[in-house]
């Protein structure tokens, strides 16, 4: 009998064209490679420089997101963009696009929006492909199945060039999440917890592989939630093993197989996953019945804590209170009625369909609390679409909240939109670094429903108090 | 790239733990289209207040960071986000050597395509380095020891492929480029 074999092992070792020895690394085929605006300049320049193409235009794929302005206003021209220096790097990906023969969803594409959105909701993300991007977050593909992982700018010029990395192979962990997550808790919710438990370095150098009846019951919305935020463990990708879930949401999609094509691939998708006994270097358990709605407290997601928890005290660490002083909390303090200046419900890790019905159904009907700014940015313009179809966009402006063209927005502030010095953030991105939403800018992470309730209240609030089922 | 060999500096050391890429340089220098130039963005909300005038409290705006080409940081260092404006912006304020317990994927990766040399050693040497900053080492690359002013070599571990890269400027691109026939038949095998 052949051994049995990660999900991991099973991608990988499809994709060696040449494999790892002790003196060299594998070298690895990339299927699908994403690119964007900020990432990717110094790269197009590299293959100018020496005289390179694109080798295979038909696996890439670009779109503008990080820089790009979500004010309706900018997009449509009505105004200039208010970053020069973003614009300037809008008109060279237009122009490193055309020059080297790249698919390109521009400003005024219909398709455009969030690279790790557009990804999948193309259906150009599959399973068992190898999927980067010069993007961390990259990881948010392994939903599918795919190895999907985030390279420097360099290796974005690698895979330009040739399609392939130097790659060593990472080491695998197994996270199962058994039972079922309770009323008011979302994937948002379980992935921070998963954080708060294995750390932010914790899964550093590893692979996760994510399974178990509470990852089933996901949604591929869900499912994508989780993977975003593997590299908030520390870990290059986060995977999930393909299923009727994944095959009903790729059918029909327009880069997905279609016709005879696409029974084809299912069949061969269904042979993705780990045989039973298949052996990972590290295994987690976690209890879904046990979790509640989590949000973060400190400068990085591992710092992290039950919604109506308390900060803790480490008082002695100095670089534990440098963070709770940078976002100006106190040991043993409760984050529960604390106010907040600005709620934003956004991002790749929180910003599809799903993630805006839930925080709609929080709004509807309600006002966002007088001196709170909240912004609504959808993931893709399909999404936006999608949402004012069944006019959420008019709960949310209704309750006061902004709605905005989509891009990355307030989760990098690299646009203009940004926190000010000092306020409080509720927000359902994934990084709470110091200065990321803006210098200064004091951010908590949270799910989509936390950040809504938030908004009401205009303080930090329990989404469950808004969530019947 | 420049082959690196030896690398002797007096250190200089952050103490704080989880420093991530939005903290090496904030998001707001990436609208740019070069590599040129963002040293003086290097740790740009710690080194600058908000008048835009420099902290005299932060360490790298202090007369002992001066000419110093080897970071000491605490546990974790460079966590977070791909970019590799954050290798290009320590290469450029001087740096060629950061030391750490432990250093994330991809800026590791980042930072060796780019000659910043990626250091990783025990908990307990470690902590002698952030305990003693300012103190004078050299880094063989060649033998992957450090060698503190009093003598002690500590070793350290780095991959033998990005070592050997380092040590004769072998660009990677270049290594791919060599395979492309092998590339073109893995894809024909697929199609
Ligand atoms: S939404 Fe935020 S995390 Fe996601 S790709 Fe954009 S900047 Fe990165």
């Amino acid at each position: 009998m052949n051994t049995p074999k990660t999900l991991f092992e099973k991608v990988w070792e499809r994709h060696e064209v040449v494999p790892e020895t002790a003196d060299t690394p594998a070298v690895l085929y990339i299927d699908l490679h994403l690119v964007h605006e900020v990432t990717s300049p110094q790269a197009f320049s590299l293959l100018r420089e020496q005289g390179l193409k694109v080798r295979r235009t038909d696996r890439t794929l670009a779109t503008m997101d990080h820089s790009t302005p979500t004010d309706p206003a900018e997009i449509a021209g009505r105004v200039p963009i208010k970053v020069k220096s973003a614009a300037e790097q809008i008109k060279q990906l237009e122009k490193n696009c055309a020059e080297f023969n790249v698919e390109l969803l521009n400003l005024h594409s219909t398709q455009r929006g969030i690279v790790h959105v557009v990804g999948p909701e193309l259906g150009a993300t599959q399973p068992g492909k190898t999927i980067v991007c010069g993007d961390s977050h990259t990881a948010t593909h392994g939903a599918f199945g795919a190895l999907a992982f985030g390279i420097g700018t360099t290796e974005v010029g690698h895979v330009l060039a040739t399609q392939c990395l130097l790659q060593r192979r990472p080491k695998t962990l197994a996270i199962t999440v058994d039972g079922k997550l309770g009323k008011g808790v979302t994937a948002k919710d379980l992935i921070l917890a998963i954080i708060g438990k294995i750390g932010v370095a914790g899964g550093t150098g590893q692979v996760i592989e994510y399974r178990g009846s509470a990852i089933e019951a996901l949604s591929m919305d869900g499912r994508m939630t989780v993977c975003n935020m593997s590299i908030e463990a520390g870990a290059r990708a986060g995977m999930i093993a393909p299923d009727e879930t994944t095959f009903a949401y790729l059918k029909g999609r327009p880069k997905a197989p279609q016709g005879a094509q696409w029974d084809k691939a299912v069949q061969e998708w269904k042979q993705l996953c780990s045989d039973p006994g298949a052996k990972f270097d590290r295994e987690v358990h976690i209890n879904g019945n046990e979790l509640v709605p989590m949000i973060t407290y400190g400068t990085h997601p591992g710092m992290v804590m039950p919604i109506n928890g308390q900060v803790p005290d480490h008082s002695g660490d100095s670089v534990f209170m440098k963070s709770l002083a940078y976002m100006g909390l106190q040991p043993n303090e409760t984050l529960l009625g604390k106010p907040i200046q600005v709620v934003f419900i956004g991002s790749c890790t929180n910003a599809r369909l799903s993630d805006l019905e839930l925080a709609a159904q929080v709004m509807k009907g309600r006002k966002v609390a007088p001196g709170v700014r909240a912004l609504v940015v959808p993931g893709s313009q399909q999404i936006k679409r999608e949402a004012e179809a069944l006019e959420l966009d008019k709960i949310f402006t209704d309750a006061g909240a902004e709605w905005r063209e989509s891009g990355c927005s307030m989760c990098i502030g690299m646009n203009g939109d940004t926190v000010a010095s000092g306020h409080y953030a509720v927000s359902t991105s994934n990084r709470n670094f110091e200065g990321r939403q803006g210098a200064g800018a004091r951010t908590l992470l949270a799910s989509p429903a936390t950040a809504a309730a938030s908004a009401i209240r205009g303080c930090v609030a329990d989404p469950r108090e808004f969530i019947n089922q | 790239m420049e082959p690196i060999r030896l690398i002797k500096s007096k250190t200089v050391v952050l103490p704080y733990s989880d420093i991530d890429t939005d903290q090496i340089i904030p998001a707001r220098f990436l609208t740019t289209t070069t590599k040129a130039g963002l040293g003086q963005h290097a740790f740009s909300n710690w080194r600058y207040l908000a008048d835009a005038s420099t902290n005299p409290e932060f360490i790298l705006n202090q007369d002992s960071a001066r000419g110093c080409k080897i970071l000491v940081a605490g546990n974790n260092f460079g966590c977070g986000s791909s970019r590799e404006h954050a290798p290009w912006a320590l290469l450029d304020f001087g740096f060629k050597a950061v030391i750490s317990t432990e250093i994330a994927d991809i800026f590791r990766s980042n930072s060796l395509k780019n000659g910043l040399l990626p250091v990783v050693i025990d908990k307990e040497n470690h902590a002698w380095l952030m305990a003693n900053p300012g103190t004078e080492l050299t880094i063989d690359l060649q033998n992957s020891t450090l060698t503190l002013a009093n003598g002690k070599a500590v070793s350290f571990k780095i991959e033998g492929f990005a070592r050997y890269c380092l040590l004769n400027g072998v660009d990677e691109l270049g290594f791919i480029m060599n395979q492309l026939d092998t590339i073109q038949q893995y894809e024909q095998a697929r199609a």
